[in-house]
Parts: C-alpha cells; structure tokens; sequence
C-alpha cells in the first residue's frame, strides 16, 4: 500500500480541573462585555495542523499521538489533547 | 577561582550575563557555554539560566527540553552533578522530566515581575548547603508561566522523596503556585530549579528596601560545596 498525505489537527489545552487565565479574559472582557450573554463559557488552548506521510488515516492519527507523548507535545499532568483528522 | 560552572545559554536565553556575574562575583570559574557546544564532562555544576528559549514557543522550556544539551544535563544530573535552573531554566527542568510537576501561565494571566518572600523547607544539597532550615530568602520572580502544577499523587512522592522546597510566603504567592511552591529540588537536593530569580539577589545595594538579597547564599552555597568536593 503506498503512503498518502493526511492533515492532522492537535488541539492542546488544559484540563477542566485547571484554571485557564485567557479563556478567562476572553469570556469576561470580550464576549460578557459585548452582550454575548448565549455564551456560557470559553476555554482557550494551542492548536496545530499536522501533515503527515502515512498509509491510512487512521496511522496517521496514531503516528501524531505518539509523537504528542514521545515528544511532550502536551504535559499530561496539566493538559488533554484532541487528535483527529482534518477533514476538508 | 574554583569549581567549573557552565551556564548554558539557548537562543532566547537572556538572563546568562547575570547569572554569570553573580557565579563570578562569589569565586567560581564560570562561563557562558552555548548549547551545541556544552560537553557535561568539562563542568563541576551546571546553571540553566532565565530567559525565552526558542522564543517560548510551545510552551516554555519543553523545546529545549529535547536538545542535545539537555540530554548532557540529564546524563550529569544522573552523575550527581549540581544542576541549577532559574525561572525558564526550571521550566526546562521540569519538561525534561528531572523535576516533577508542570510549570504554567499564571493564574492571574498576566507577566509578573517583582520581589518576594520565600523561605526554604528542609535545604541540602551543594545549593542549599549554607541554608539553615526554614531560612527567608527574598528575590525577585519576572514570568508568565510560572503557576507550580503537580497532581495528588505526585506531590505525595515528592515529598516522600523528603527533598528541600523553596515556598513562597503567605501573601507572596505571585502566580497561584500549587502548595506555594517556588521551587523544588531532588532528594538529595542536587537539582534545583526555582522560579525566582538569585542572580538579580545577591548585592545589598540592589535590593529594595524590606528585603534580604536572598540569592548571595545559594552562590555562596554552590562555591563551598565545589570547593569541598561535593
């Protein structure tokens, strides 16, 4: 099977447990202040798009995870990610 | 001039003349050491200075973290070499797995710098050898990401490890460091990393007024400790 190109996005923040300063700010100061009272909250993180040389989808997500972990990409005592595909 | 101390300096590093100074100023044979250049062998300690290696990106110090260099430092920390690292050096510490916990923005969201009030839990180790328990060292901290996160379980091995800790005061707290933590060591406090800054403590006539130049003793801690063969 030949390897194919994949786009990957990695979104780190923090756990729900850890207080989150920007997301903060940006809840308060922007969205309250300018009436977006729908909103409930914001939660703010770091975002990455991978692109990845893989044979499937699905390796490509795993090769990405593992060099999230191998590479300390994320710090698992503070933060949770989301890998997946991106779909265009 | 005794003891070999490498201050390892990283794109971004900008505290290194200081730390430097402050190394010279209390008797040790210090240098600036650029990172590609650092060879573990030629050092008696080593100090991972302040700054913004590779510009924070990321997160800070966790690029760093995974360089050659830091490879050097782990494999001299695992040969009982005095490792110190100040503000981003201690963020390097940490993601490089030689200190526990995480080290991030602070809970107030914005940079912080000015002096605080810390005083040292259980000092051993070649930085801390002049520190008598439960002494106050005041110094100045100057960061964004310096919030001291560890978890429940980790926090109980650390401790159980019984290592010295730098704890900020009641009401010095700048960052919403778990425990008050501003620094932490390894057991036998040979890896220290601290958020605040003793390079910038260690001369009467810079300190403000209220406030000890805490940094003089971990220079002078250092100097003994090489000079009597830590």
């Amino acid at each position: 099977m030949s390897a194919m190109l994949f786009t990957v996005n990695v979104v780190i923040s923090y756990k729900p447990s850890i207080r989150d300063p920007e997301g903060e700010t940006i809840y308060r100061q922007l969205i309250l202040k300018n009436n977006y009272s729908m909103v409930k909250n914001v939660r703010a993180g770091k975002f990455l798009r991978l692109l990845v040389e893989a044979e499937s989808p699905e390796k490509a997500v795993e090769q990405v995870k593992q060099a999230c972990l191998d590479l300390r990409i994320y710090n698992p005592v503070v933060h949770e990610i989301e890998v997946f595909l991106h779909d265009r | 001039m005794t003891g070999n101390v490498a201050v390892l300096k990283f794109p971004g590093t900008n505290c290194d003349e200081e730390t430097l100074r402050a190394l010279r100023r209390h008797g040790l044979n210090a240098r600036i050491v650029w990172h590609r250049d650092f060879v573990w062998r030629e050092y008696d300690a080593i100090v991972i200075p302040g700054g913004f290696s590779y510009g924070d990106h990321l997160r800070a110090g966790v690029i760093a973290a995974r360089t050659r260099a830091v490879e050097q430092v782990v494999e001299a920390a695992l040969n009982e070499v005095p490792v110190l690292g100040i503000c981003n050096g201690f963020q390097v510490l940490v993601e490089a797995g030689l200190l526990p916990g995480a080290l991030i923005q602070n809970e107030h969201g914005r940079f912080t710098c000015k002096w605080v009030r810390t005083r040292v839990r259980n000092p051993k180790g070649p930085w801390l050898l002049l520190v008598s328990d439960k002494m106050v060292l005041d110094m100045p901290v100057a960061h964004a990401e310096g919030r001291y996160i560890i978890d429940e379980q980790e926090y109980v091995k650390l401790v159980g490890e019984n290592p010295p800790l730098i704890l900020y005061e009641d009401g010095w707290n700048p960052n919403g460091s778990m425990y008050s933590i501003a620094g932490v060591a390894s057991g036998n406090g040979a890896i220290l990393g601290l958020m605040p800054h003793p390079e910038r403590a260690v001369e009467p006539e810079l300190t403000p007024r209220g406030f000890n130049p805490g940094g003089k003793l971990i220079f002078e801690s250092i100097y003994f400790a090489l000079r009597n063969g830590w």
